[in-house]
């Protein structure tokens, strides 16, 4: 592995860090005991990680639903402070970050540029916690004597099949998950885990609550399934490019109706900045937010007696 | 324990509870060692601190103690238009050309520092304004940090907020805020100004300017381009060479509604946008089915927090008959715990009065009330020698007719009638040009609803009194003011459309 130089020429010895998974807000190794190993760009490896099975899909799976009702309860103002906390945190580990997407493959500046699109988007969805009900919630003027409003609530606990982008899709595919009040299983697969299983280290030092990010490493072809198929999971989010990947996860969502998502793109998009200084945005910003939010119509009572 | 005994230093003696029981709470001063005071402030303009260009200052008292704290530069026209030109240049060559999420993030840092120096704001403000240290610590100093937090959010977000509007930032917009919440004001007006991509020319309150000069510090610390907020201090003449600035594209005021109105004739047919917060006079309603408790520290709440220096006070108190005598009974008791004193000491419900001349103010209408008729009622605990204090106080059996009913005093002191049905109750409170807020006490939900949406205010509390968030606009119907501020309706104040192509 890469880190295993030759004794430099200080005598020290570098000291290697074991990966392990992220559930429940503690750092697990995989229930199974296998291992997989994370490839450089040239098939060399450069660590272990945990090959999670589908028994840790299913403890992740309890994990976020143990810790959805306190998250959804949880003030939109302080969700907005912890989405932030994580941007902090992120910012300030950024060297660590952009190493670990150079050790993948990235170029330099690949790498700073994606560890500071990641950071931007964990504050842009810091804002919307405390803005979407007021943007997308209504008060319905109904013909009869109620006061009848729509509200946004939280869909419950998301699967998310983390995109190949190592840093930047995992955040943005979690981040607007959670802004909502969602509690998120996500599965990260492929030969490049190593950001995002990096990435639960920040959230565990973010004030973010235990259960409400669960992050497995693993195969897709072994997890895949069973959290599609999870009866406690309320929504699916599948980032991935192969259609028949999205075919196989939604026909298992159907046992309980899983509201399921697709995202093809293989990177998410960075905003563009135009000149003049306006933002063009990208409607997916808060789509990725609003597809994990349930509008129910709610009618209140014959309030106007 | 005797009056002469009662300080506002850490000698405060240990009984402080009134109606002589003997019981009662040890002082719990908080200490102000760490906080830095400087002897001189400047003016805030273009980044720097400055003096005022002839060299004028005015002095900023502790109005618990009468002593000064510091000499503040006083502003004079000079002072405003280099600080006017200082925001033009700024919106013209940095804020408005900046990316909006850059833009956020500066306003996103101010929240953060307000939050670390949360203590020492909090203690600055008791100091400088009066207020007991359990408000500035609770609500005011985080709140003002929720503020920016919450607009700094929208920054990126303008077009989701105005959908199809193209939402344009106004220019340079020229504020002047009171005294009685000094750094939540500025941040009610700093934050959702500079968020919508505006720059600021900010005139705080001659009584109370020093969190504001230390939010200066905190937007220099902060690194936001220099110009895009400036802060002059000064008095009513510094206010006006503000607002009457004909550079300024949009005036924000929030006051009394006399200068309110001299304020909106000054702009009469300039075209320039503004946002009046003006004074107000609500009635806070008791139902014969309210849950009298918890009524009853609504109403305390309502009209003595703050020492009522509060525009939405709920200074009308109207309790239906079948009700009142035991509602007014718990009342008094209620009022006769409240402890008067030192701002900084913990235990303290009522701090200073915020200057002299709103004690002579205040003084003048309890005479009044006294001779129209209404029965006086005032609780008996111990005051403070030096300062200026004033007990909780209400005048029982008032009549609509009676100034202290019709006017704002802007103190601890409560107008109380009753009413016999829900309709004379909605015709009583409604009765007043003010038209801020209200609050309504009954556990009955449709008779809540209802009633709340007969009264014509801004602002209408269901069964709590005094809550604010950043994300609920806040402003008055008639003659309480004009626009809002907070939530989405306070970015607007702060927006124009983007001009037909």
């Amino acid at each position: 592995m890469s880190e295993r130089r030759p004794v430099a020429a200080t005598g020290r010895l570098p000291v290697l860090k074991t990966h392990k998974v992220y559930v429940g807000g503690k750092f697990p190794r995989s229930e199974s005991g296998r291992f997989d190993r994370a490839l450089a760009p040239d098939g060399t490896p450069i660590a272990n990680i945990c090959r999670c099975s589908r028994k840790d899909v299913r403890d992740a799976v309890t994990s976020a639903r143990a810790a959805h009702a306190g998250w959804a309860a949880r003030t939109a103002y302080n969700r907005g402070q912890i989405l932030y906390r994580i941007a902090e945190m992120l910012e300030g580990r950024s060297g660590q970050f952009e190493a670990l997407l150079a050790a993948g493959g990235a170029a330099p500046d690949e790498a700073a540029a994606e560890v500071q699109a990641a950071v931007d988007r964990l504050l842009h969805y810091a804002g919307w916690t405390d803005k979407f009900q007021q943007v997308f919630s209504s008060v319905n003027p109904v013909a009869t004597s109620h006061f009848n409003f729509s509200i946004l609530e939280p869909m419950g606990v998301v699967g998310v099949l983390a995109p190949e982008s190592p840093l930047l899709g995992l955040v943005s595919a979690v981040a607007p998950a959670i802004a909502g009040g969602n509690t998120t299983v996500v599965l990260v697969t492929g030969s490049r885990p190593l950001p995002a299983v990096t990435f639960g280290e920040v959230l565990n030092s973010s004030d973010v609550p235990g259960g409400v990010v669960n992050i497995l490493t693993g195969r897709r072809d072994e997890m895949l399934a069973p959290l599609a198929a999870h009866r406690d999971v309320d929504g699916l989010l599948l980032c991935s490019p192969d259609p028949d990947v999205a075919r196989s996860a939604e026909t298992e969502a159907v046992h309980n109706l899983k509201r399921v998502a697709v995202r093809a793109h293989a990177r998410p998009p960075a905003p563009d900045y135009a000149v003049g200084g306006r933002e063009q945005h990208r409607q997916d910003d808060v789509s990725r937010l609003l597809r994990h939010l349930a509008p129910p119509p709610r009618t209140v009572g014959r309030l106007f007696a | 324990m005797t009056k002469s005994t009662q300080t506002t230093g850490p000698a405060a003696p240990k009984l402080r509870l009134g109606g002589g029981d003997g019981w009662g709470y040890a002082p719990a001063p908080e200490s102000t060692d760490h906080v830095e005071l400087r002897d001189r402030y400047g003016l805030f303009i273009d980044g720097e601190f400055t003096d005022a260009k002839d060299g004028r200052t005015f002095e900023t008292a502790n109005p618990a103690t009468e002593e000064k704290i510091s000499d503040v530069a006083l502003a004079g026209d000079a002072d405003v238009d280099a600080a006017v030109a200082a925001a033009r240049r700024a919106y013209n060559e940095v804020w408005s050309q900046l990316a909006p999420r850059e833009r956020g993030k500066y306003v996103y840092r101010i929240a953060r520092v307000l939050q670390e120096r949360g203590r020492e704001l909090a203690i600055t403000e008791s100091l400088d304004g009066g207020k007991p240290i359990r408000e500035s610590r609770d609500v005011d100093i985080p709140l003002a940090a929720a503020h920016f937090f919450y607009y700094a959010g929208w920054a990126d977000k303008l077009d989701y907020a105005f959908p199809g509007r193209g939402a344009r930032s106004l220019g340079v917009a020229g504020q002047v805020i009171p005294w009685n919440f000094p750094l939540l004001m500025a941040a009610w007006k700093i934050a959702p100004a500079i968020a919508a991509g505006n720059t600021v020319v900010l005139k705080p309150a001659e009584t109370t300017p020093l969190t504001a000069l230390k939010l200066a510090e905190i937007i220099q610390d902060a690194g936001v381009p220099p110009g895009v907020v400036n802060i002059v201090t000064g008095a009513g003449e510094t206010g006006a060479a503000v607002v009457q600035h004909e550079d300024v594209d949009k005036v924000a005021f929030t006051g009394s509604t006399e200068v309110g109105k001299l304020i909106r004739r000054a702009l009469a047919g300039s075209g320039k946008h503004y946002t009046l917060e003006l004074g107000g006079k609500a009635a806070n309603l008791v139902f014969e089915d309210a849950a009298v408790d918890q009524a009853v520290e609504g109403i305390v709440n309502g009209i003595f927090f703050n020492q009522g220096h509060v525009c939405c006070a709920g200074s009308r108190l109207l309790v239906q008959e079948s009700v009142a005598d035991e509602v007014i009974s718990k009342l008094k008791d209620r009022m006769e715990t409240l402890i008067v004193g030192d701002p900084l000491d913990k235990n303290t419900d009522i701090g200073a009065i915020n200057s002299r001349a709103q004690l002579d103010k205040i003084e003048e209408y309890l005479e009044i009330g006294e001779a129209e008729g209404a029965e006086p009622f005032q609780t008996s605990c111990p005051v403070p020698e030096r300062g200026y204090w004033c007990r909780p106080t209400l005048f029982l059996h008032a009549s609509q007719s009676h100034r202290v009913v019709q006017e704002e005093i802007f103190g601890p002191v409560l107008a109380v009638q009753t009413f016999r049905t829900v309709d004379e109750g909605i015709a009583m409170a409604n009765n007043t040009p003010y038209g801020l807020s209200g609050g309504v006490w009954s556990d009955k939900g449709a008779k809540a609803f209802r009633v709340t949406s007969r009264i014509r205010a801004g602002v209408l509390w269901a069964n709590t009194y005094n809550k604010f968030d950043p994300t609920a606009p806040f402003g008055g119907y008639k003659e309480s003011g004009i626009g809002r501020e907070g939530g989405l309706a306070g970015l607007h104040a702060y927006l124009r459309p983007e001009a037909a192509a």
